[in-house]
């Protein structure tokens, strides 16, 4: 599967990838979420770190 | 039995955890944090869950989700109060030290003029800590007077009024690597050496895992440290002090394992699903769905 980066228009292949995964643009470096996988992968752009995440 | 996964984000070791539980048949939803709500008069949906493994990436997020489910009686891992424990490095070592498990030395302090006298009276260097955070993220070492009036200053001035709640820890002299180790209920199931060229170890921040053998004083350290706040499926950081021998640094709640498992070749995502079924209520008889009371 292809989707295009929401930040540079890039394309991204992607393959097996899940709702919530964090992927990295290869073209612009921006880290983008997916945000579905069916019909088609959609990206949008992953939130930031927030000051209380963490392990 | 239906099981809730609360996340942030699908990272590594969310994907281990979904196969660990594909592989046991076990039936369980994805739950969105940045998606889920509570009516709190109200379970609703929720009781549909015989358990929830929390694996929000924001503390608050998984602090209050599982305050709010464990108040219905439904079962989280960890729990809220184990969180809340954990969370928080104050409470975290108010709890060792309660349960007298070897630390190292914390003073506490709520201005800057009574941060800097009790830094003093450590002695240089110590390790400035935020009580809330992870990842590394603000921890200072301290080196001398001006780079402690600096930071001091600095954190007065930052917006969270947990920034100034000062944490101060002795600087133990580790060997270049500090341990992760693993406890799941009463076992500690893997552990790793965390080696870096830099003071701070965190795999985050670019610490090399490699295996480390549970010996029964490291077991018995992380059992008894586990013990302290609450238990369930924790990762205790730990120095090797070269003078007092182990001393636990940090204790983990939801922790990360995705450099782990290669290190060590335990299964630590299919010990920790199998801790979940284990803690989950019983199916009522006939309904197939939780009975939203503790077993």
């Amino acid at each position: 599967m292809t989707a295009i980066c929401p930040e540079c228009e890039g394309n991204l292949k992607l393959d097996g990838v899940l709702a919530g995964e964090i992927v990295v643009c290869p073209d612009c470096g921006v880290d983008l979420e997916v945000t579905a996988v069916a019909p088609s992968v959609e990206l949008s752009l992953a939130p930031q770190e927030a000051e209380d995440w963490g392990e | 039995m239906k099981i809730g996964v609360l996340l942030s984000r699908v990272r590594v070791e969310e994907k281990w955890l979904f196969e660990a539980l594909d592989k046991r048949g076990v039936v369980y939803d994805r739950l969105d944090d940045r998606e889920v709500q509570f009516d709190i008069a109200n379970p609703g949906a929720w009781r549909d869950y015989a358990v929830v493994l929390e694996r929000s990436l924001s503390y608050g997020r998984g602090l209050y989700a599982t305050h709010i489910l464990n108040s219905w009686g439904i079962p989280t891992v960890n729990t809220s109060a184990v969180a809340a424990t954990c969370g928080d490095k104050l409470a975290t070592t108010a709890a060792l030290q309660a349960a007298g498990v070897p630390q190292p030395n914390v003073r506490v302090a709520f201005t800057p003029e009574s941060a800097l006298a009790a830094i003093e009276e450590i002695g240089y260097p110590v390790v400035l800590k935020p009580v809330i955070g992870s990842w590394g993220r603000l921890v200072s070492k301290v080196n001398d007077r001006e780079a402690a009036e600096a930071l001091l200053e600095h954190r007065e001035v930052l917006g969270n009024y947990q920034q100034q709640i000062y944490y101060i820890q002795e600087y133990v002299r580790k060997p270049g690597r500090d341990i992760r180790a693993f406890v799941v209920g009463n076992e500690t199931i893997a552990a790793i050496y965390r080696t870096s060229e830099h003071w701070i170890t965190n795999t985050a921040r670019g610490g090399v895992g490699t295996n480390c053998p549970v010996t029964p004083e490291l077991n018995a350290i992380c059992l008894a440290a586990a013990k302290a706040v609450g238990g369930g499926v924790l990762a205790i950081d730990l120095f090797e002090d070269p003078e007092r021998g182990l001393t636990v640094n940090e204790v983990n709640h939801t922790m990360e394992f995705h450099s782990s498992v290669p290190a060590t070749g335990v299964d630590i995502p299919g010990k920790v699903v199998e801790y979940t079924l284990a803690v989950a209520l019983p199916d009522r008889p006939g309904s197939g769905v939780a009975a939203g009371v503790p077993a």
